[in-house]
């Protein structure tokens, strides 16, 4: 079970008006190029690495950013959610300022894996899912990250490490603003 | 016989860059095919006996013959989804030597009349999305890529799409969904996507390593490629050596390679010394062979004759210190979190599989567990609109099987035998050695 801030959840921007404007430019200044790499017809295709956009810009999808990509993809609002809370790689609740995601299928909790995952449970007081009281770290456990050789591995903010120890770890974590 | 490296021939180089994929001769094969006729490099590709790398073994050069001859446009979806657990070796491709792949894309295309091709590569690789991006920059510059294929009177464009973290768009059809920008439900199939695909228009869904071979089938001819493996399965393949070995690591080796030599003799076994209790052959969905059942080729039909899949190429490893309630109750985990929600016994058997395997292993459960464990996966099985509802069934099934008795032991004893040892008694990261680097 996941413990997110739900009174955070709750002060989230619901309409597009709710969101601040340079960002919502920057947002504008962005898409069309992401749309450009489809059919002229399907603006639809680029529901995810807009979303991914708006993501990288807004921190995590509230129901106004979701509601900007949809409307600026020509999509009602409800198709930005259904895929925003498809994916795992999306917040819908807001996150940490770094999200560390540790991998625990079976290559990576052969070689360590679950061992680091526990580990962080009891450093950062957190359960999965879970983010510090500072607010610094989101702390997930994740599927098979695709480095079952080099296990075990972990994201931080979306960069791949591997070949972990619990002391590489606690290095790792230790220069996180 | 001296070892043909088809794949990781330029890795050990650590050049990705066009400039160096040329200087090896690379994009030559792209010439040559351009000069012949487009049905030929089909023939070739058929020659070859080249099968699908992703999972399905599918031969490809008849996957690309199932084309309407009349519909256009056609498109590629270039699948480096790469989720399966105990796969790693596509994200290696397109980081050591991301041209291969585009130079095999661009013949795909041409020998297809294919104008446009998406690579669809999962979210989590973002360092693998930035290399493609930067290689096709390249390629776009150097004329390769774009409005003239290599100068010739034939637009291709290819851009990337990125996933956002969902195994089921490795299914092809859900890969497509995912494309589109939705989520990733599966169709029902038939009609398979070479009749209706992406945007309902006739669709090539190929790994990456599949179209990675293909400059060398058409440098060296289909013939050649299928004399390095069996009568029905050509070339060599990645396998990937994950868990309990002195020396994990991508190996490429002829598609009939023997599992047991790869994991004693390339991977120098179990660091403990102990002996190989259970061996994941295909990515975690293929089911478990016993250490007594390893001395098997690896080729398609061959592991598919001792009962389970050659699937990805994903070897998990387990020694004798393993539990393997452990192993399976986190496999189920697995397919439980992944299971897209849309048919029924996938979506309720999946989870309910993992609380039974949760319960087991933790002591609360009975003799009744274990039999409904026995049970459930066959109702699971062919029940589903996509294979994952089959993968899930898949390693249970067998677990349960090969290893009842352990099962039965967590029963009687309450619990464990290993307790907090349940992973084994190996932790240390070991060297692994990547298509012959050291890392």
């Amino acid at each position: 079970m996941s413990h997110h801030d739900h009174a955070a959840t709750e002060r989230a921007p619901q309409d597009i008006a709710d969101l601040p404007k340079a960002e919502v430019a920057r947002f504008d200044a962005e898409i069309p190029a992401i749309v450009g790499r489809y059919p002229p017809d399907h603006k639809e295709a680029a529901m995810l690495a807009g979303l991914r956009l708006a993501q990288g810009i807004f921190g995590w999808l509230s129901p106004a950013a979701q509601k900007l990509v949809a409307d600026r993809l020509g999509a009602p609002a409800v198709r930005a959610e259904e895929v925003a809370t498809f994916y795992v790689m999306y917040h819908t609740h807001p996150v940490g300022r770094h999200v560390v995601e540790v991998c625990t299928n079976v290559s990576c909790s052969l070689t360590g894996g679950f061992d680091i995952f526990e580990h962080l449970k009891k450093k950062l007081g957190v359960e999965n899912g879970g983010t510090t009281r500072d607010g610094r770290i989101t702390l997930r456990q994740v599927e098979c990250l695709g480095s079952c050789a080099t296990a075990p591995a972990m994201l931080v903010d979306e960069e791949m490490h591997e070949r972990l120890t619990v002391a590489d770890v606690d290095r790792i974590l230790g220069g996180l603003s | 016989m001296s070892e043909i490296f088809i794949l990781t021939q330029r890795w050990p180089k650590k050049d990705p860059s066009l400039a160096g994929y040329k200087a090896d001769g690379g994009y030559r094969s792209l010439e040559k095919a351009l000069s012949m006729k487009s049905e030929e490099i089909v023939e070739q590709v058929k020659i070859s006996n080249l099968r699908g790398r992703g999972g399905a073994g599918f031969p490809t050069g008849v996957k690309w013959t199932f084309l309407p001859k009349d519909v256009r446009p056609r498109y590629l979806c270039v699948n480096a989804d790469e989720s399966e657990p105990g796969t790693c070796k596509d994200r290696y491709i397109i980081e050591f030597d991301p041209h291969m792949l585009l130079e095999g894309i661009a013949i795909a295309c041409y020998a297809l009349d294919i104008h446009l091709a998406y690579i669809y590569i999962r979210g989590e690789f973002a360092k693998q999305a930035r290399a493609l991006e930067k290689a096709l920059a390249e390629a776009r510059a150097e004329g390769i890529i774009g409005p003239k294929l290599a100068g010739r009177n034939f637009a291709l464009e290819v851009h990337v799409a990125r996933g956002a973290g969902a195994y089921i768009c490795g299914e092809e059809s859900a890969l497509m969904e995912s494309l589109e920008g939705k989520k990733g439900y599966p169709r029902f199939k038939p009609p398979f996507p070479a009749i209706v695909g992406l945007w309902g228009k006739p669709t090539i869904i190929n790994n990456v390593e599949t179209l990675a071979n293909l400059p060398w089938i058409v440098e060296h001819g289909g013939a050649a490629f299928t004399a390095l493996g069996t009568p029905k399965s050509g070339g060599t393949r990645l396998f990937c050596v994950s868990g309990n070995v002195k020396q994990p690591g991508i190996y490429e080796k002829p598609v009939h390679y023997n599992l047991r030599k790869l994991i004693y003799e390339d991977c120098g076994g179990p660091p403990s010394g102990r002996p190989v209790k259970a061996v994941i052959p295909g990515g975690s969905s293929s089911p478990v062979l016993r250490g007594d059942e390893i001395d098997v080729s690896m080729e398609f039909d061959a592991l598919k004759a001792a009962g389970t899949m050659a699937g990805s190429g994903g070897v998990i490893v387990m020694d004798d210190s393993v539990c393997m309630v452990r192993a399976l109750s986190r496999i189920a985990m697995f397919y439980a979190e992944e299971s897209c929600g849309q048919c029924t016994p996938c979506r309720q058997g999946t989870p309910w599989m993992e609380h039974l395997l949760e319960r087991i292993e933790h002591g609360e459960g009975t003799r009744s567990d274990v039999e409904l464990l026995e049970q459930l996966p066959g109702n699971i099985m062919g029940q589903t609109i996509c294979a994952l509802g089959d993968a899930a069934a898949m390693p249970v099934q067998s677990f349960v099987k090969k290893f009842r008795k352990e099962f039965l032991d967590h029963v009687e004893h309450r619990g464990c035998p290993q307790g907090e040892k349940a992973w084994g008694t190996f932790r240390n990261t070991r060297e692994a050695l990547i298509g012959g680097i050291r890392q």
